[in-house]
């Protein structure tokens, strides 16, 4: 029996294809020409500013909205063709998809649970084995407006996960967080993670894509501007930058001197920091990386210091929008919601 | 983070067997089964009734309104209009058409109840899961008709003991209570699609509040229309409170026509509703 792979339940090699989407509200283009994968048991980061039109990819990833123009299928099941089936495969988390506040947190998963078919025994085993794994057991009875911010978002994830979905959405999952509960929060999907799942996460924290996903796609007024690997992306935007770092302060230009006569290729680049007291050299390859340590070995340069480290995401984003990741004004995704 | 610490605390004691959900087969095209679809409902039913518990305030209109309405028309009201100060003529009079004011006061809340869910992103989290969209607004229906039943409960005990008698009719009361119910059900698709339309809950209560007091009063739902001006007793006649009210009294009081009423309150709550509840459904399926 052949079949086309997006139209066959879990035939497509990816559990999430995205090709060409396209959203627009009025004259806004949120979403504006996607594409994207998300292999089984991967995690994908989508990571842009305020506004880029990740929340309304993610709208259209859950059937939430109609896609104007292009393709998507979620474990090979079609967005607009197939909504049914594909709802049956995900699981939701993130700025709009919530719980009940006026339900207690055993309430809301119990009846999630039901709403997917659980037996009511099962239903109440599952709420209750969810709120201990989220550790919210003693929480459980109270109303989920009475809960914190962390709290609820666990409350979230444990909602999410109930139907042991194939593909989880989250959305945001740590915006509005203090860092000491952004890291508990890191800590509960790092765990779902851990088990195999597979999770487009969507955010505009650097330092969260870097912490949770394997794969990044980086996008900016509802297009993508750059993807792949972490590491990889990295290195796109530039090498390493290996820092020197002299037990006398007076061997600084001696140390770039010395770099910048040896002319090794590549590494011309170099310079001193009297203040920091540290010499930067850029590095692109690992057998550079040897020459310059062999070269001052020779020389008998005393070290106090010597390290290399690849640009933060911060940098990534700014080397390839060639703007700051600001917080843009609102887009009409985040008002019409 | 360390993943032996994460795994000694995730591992459940119990894992209960809820399978992966497996690819189903290719003839599955996700519909969602009557049965399944029942269910769906009674769980969002539950959630309604819980989220009752948690908020017994939202039960005041239901349980106050009939006693303050029936005590202030009935006291204030009923000497002066009631013929010869006939007051318990008046009672008579009244408590039949109160069920049809009670019906339209209670469904109003919907609105707001479902401008909420949306606001607070419940909504999202329904419409992204694999049940009938149509379960969450069946489900809101079902527990406003108990809240209606509630509230005319109340109605006719405050009735009674203020001097309401039905001298024996009670098919004939239940039979009003069947209409009233009817009616109220099709202005509860009404007040949906208005909750779904209007953006913030309060001015959905401000519509429909504009809405609710001409109708209201425009009928005959506190006084006999004859008495009114012709512009208004013609636009009086056609308003279904109206309708509703004088089949109410037919059925229960045996007195005036019954089966006109009866048969206008039907086709208005028949019409109602074909018109409304497909509306708000595709308004709630599309909304963004």
């Amino acid at each position: 029996m052949t079949r086309q792979h997006t139209t066959g339940p879990g035939r497509g090699s990816h559990a999430v294809e995205v090709r060409g989407l396209v959203k627009h509200f009025g004259e806004t283009k949120a979403v504006d020409g996607i594409d994207l994968d998300v292999d089984e048991g991967t995690v994908l980061g989508v990571l842009g500013p305020n506004g880029a039109g990740k929340t309304t990819l993610v709208r259209m990833l859950s059937t939430l909205l109609q896609p104007d123009a292009g393709t998507a299928t979620v474990a090979g099941y079609d967005v607009v063709r197939q909504p049914r089936q594909l709802r049956r495969t995900i699981g939701l988390t993130g700025q709009y998809a919530s719980v009940d506040e006026k339900l207690s947190g055993r309430e809301n998963l119990y009846m999630i649970a039901r709403l997917l078919d659980l037996p009511r025994p099962e239903a109440r085993r599952r709420a209750d084995e969810l709120l201990e794994r989220f550790s919210l057991t003693e929480a459980a009875k109270r109303p989920a407006s009475k809960y914190s911010g962390g709290m609820r978002r666990r409350l979230d994830l444990a909602a999410s996960m109930i139907g042991r979905p194939r593909v989880l959405y989250l959305d945001e999952p740590t915006t509005g967080l203090d860092p000491r509960t952004r890291n508990e929060v890191w800590e509960e999907v790092q765990s779902i993670v851990a088990e195999g799942n597979t999770v487009l996460l969507t955010t505009q924290y650097m330092e969260e894509a870097e912490q949770l996903a394997d794969e990044l796609t980086v996008i900016d007024r509802g297009k993508v501007i750059a993807e792949g690997r972490v590491p990889e992306l990295k290195a796109k935007v530039g090498g390493r930058t290996m820092e020197i770092r002299p037990t006398d302060h007076g061997d600084l230009h001696r140390i770039a001197g010395a770099l910048a006569e040896a002319q090794l290729d590549g590494v011309g680049g170099a310079s001193a920091d009297e203040e920091a007291g540290i010499v930067s050299v850029p590095i692109l390859s690992d057998e550079q990386l040897t020459e310059v340590v062999a070269l001052l070995g020779t020389r008998g340069f005393a070290l106090t210091d010597l390290g290399t480290h690849l640009p933060s995401l911060d940098e990534v984003f700014l080397a390839l929008t060639g703007q700051k990741a600001t917080h843009q004004e609102s887009a009409p995704e985040e008002v019409a919601a | 983070m360390s993943t032996e610490t994460v795994q000694t605390r995730t591992e459940p004691k119990e894992p209960v067997p809820v399978p992966r959900q497996a690819p189903p087969s290719p003839t599955d095209d996700g519909r969602i089964g009557l049965r399944a679809n029942l269910r769906h409902i009674g769980a969002l039913v539950r959630r309604n009734a819980l989220q009752i518990k948690q908020d017994p305030e939202s039960m005041m209109d239901v349980l106050l309104m009939p006693i303050i309405f029936t005590l202030l028309f009935v006291y204030v009201f009923g000497g002066a209009i009631g013929a010869g100060g006939d007051r318990d003529g008046y009672t008579n009079y009244l408590v039949p058409g109160m069920m049809a004011m009670m019906s339209m006061n209670i469904a109003m809340a919907v609105g707001t109840g479902i401008n909420e869910d949306f606001r607070k992103g419940v909504m999202d989290r329904f419409r992204s899961m694999p049940i009938a969209r149509s379960s969450v607004l069946l489900a809101k229906i079902m527990v406003e008709i108990a809240r209606m039943l509630i509230s005319i409960v109340v109605l006719l005990a405050v009735g009674f003991l203020v001097g309401f008698d039905v001298e024996g009719r009670w098919l004939g009361l239940l039979g009003g209570i069947g209409l009233t119910v009817l009616f109220g059900a099709s202005l509860l698709w009404i007040f949906m699609l208005l909750g779904l339309t209007v953006r913030t809950a309060q001015a959905v209560q401000g519509v429909s509040f504009l809405v609710l007091m001409p109708l209201q009063f425009g009928s005959s739902i506190f006084v006999p229309t004859d008495t009114m001006p012709g512009w208004l007793e013609s636009f009086t006649d056609v308003n279904p409170l109206t309708q509703l009210a004088d089949a109410s009294r037919g059925l229960v009081l045996g007195q005036g026509a019954v089966g006109s009423p009866v048969l206008w309150t039907i086709v208005w709550s028949a019409g109602l509703t074909l018109v409304t509840a497909p509306l708000a459904i595709s308004k709630f399926r599309k909304k963004v």
